[in-house]
């Protein structure tokens, strides 16, 4: 067993374990940390991986970002200290059943792939490369990612300013309007 | 013994796909569906670094491209759901699923 196998296992199984945390758990908040160890697992097995930025980038924009966003909004629609939605047990049994399928299926989708192993080529392109294929300097002539990314930026300006408008606080304005 | 292959982060993100499908089928809050959501995507994530790993050279920067535009859409995305789930919040007071049968108090 190697030092990869060892690794793969402990951070596979903390990253299992937490995502099962997350549907099980009847309190939101606690499947808030559960989240939290899911994504820090994910990320940890893209450093695994060897795709350093990218897990760096899922712990800044996920971790530091997205799960406080997540906590904020379960702070802001808290109806209780413990509030919990409970779940129908017939909905866990139907849901459960339907996971139980589908993972079967996925999993039957993944053995004809064959368990390829790490070529010759090495590493992947750490940050450099990737920062000039979003500028679209790709070195060797192919395809570059200029468009993309132009996309995505104009895409998350305009999401945030929807953002911005959809949740501002409208009950001033409503006791004007009935005013 | 070989090393580290493909099958198992395949089979690792099968199994986060399949715990957020569960968690959007079967959670009442609508900030823990989104959280199934997140699930899923990041299973999605992981497949596509994985085969930036494994798969022919030409996947190396194209798998972790994709995958940055995944991080950054799915923070474009929570933005926007919790933007919504606020709104229908100050309209029903509740953040049940089950009751959001009209987003319009």
């Amino acid at each position: 067993m190697t030092l990869s196998h060892a690794l793969f296992a402990i951070l596979a199984s903390v990253t299992a374990i937490s995502a099962l945390g997350v549907v099980l758990s009847g309190s939101i908040v606690r499947a808030a940390v559960w989240l939290l160890f899911t994504l820090l697992g994910v990320s940890m097995l893209y450093f695994l991986l060897g795709a350093e930025f990218l897990g760096a980038a899922q712990l800044i924009v996920y971790v530091g970002g997205t799960l406080v966003l997540v906590i904020f909004g379960i702070m802001l629609t808290a109806q209780g200290p413990f509030s919990s939605l409970k779940t129908r047990p017939m909905e866990w049994v139907v849901g459960g059943a339907l996971g139980a399928v589908l993972f079967a299926l996925l999993v039957n989708a993944v053995r004809p792939i064959p368990d390829l192993q790490p070529g010759g080529a090495g590493t992947l392109p750490g940050t450099g490369p990737l920062g000039m294929g979003f500028l679209g300097i790709a070195n060797n002539g192919a395809v570059a990612y200029l468009l993309p990314f132009e996309i995505v930026s104009v895409h998350l300006l305009v999401v945030l300013i929807g953002a911005a408008y959809l949740a501002r606080a409208k009950r001033h304005q409503r006791t004007e309007g009935e005013a | 013994m070989t090393d580290l292959g493909l099958t198992p982060f395949l089979v690792l993100a099968s199994f986060l796909f399949v715990c957020g499908v569960v968690c959007i089928a079967t959670k009442r809050n609508a900030i823990g569906i989104l959280m199934g959501v997140e699930l899923v995507l990041n299973a999605a994530n992981l497949n596509f670094v994985a085969f930036a790993r494994f798969g022919p050279p030409s996947f190396r920067l194209e798998g972790q491209v994709f995958a940055l535009m995944v991080i950054v859409l799915a923070a474009a995305e929570a933005a926007v759901a919790l933007a919504i789930i606020l709104n229908f919040y100050n309209n029903h007071s509740t953040v049940d699923v089950d009751r959001a049968d009209e987003l319009r108090g």
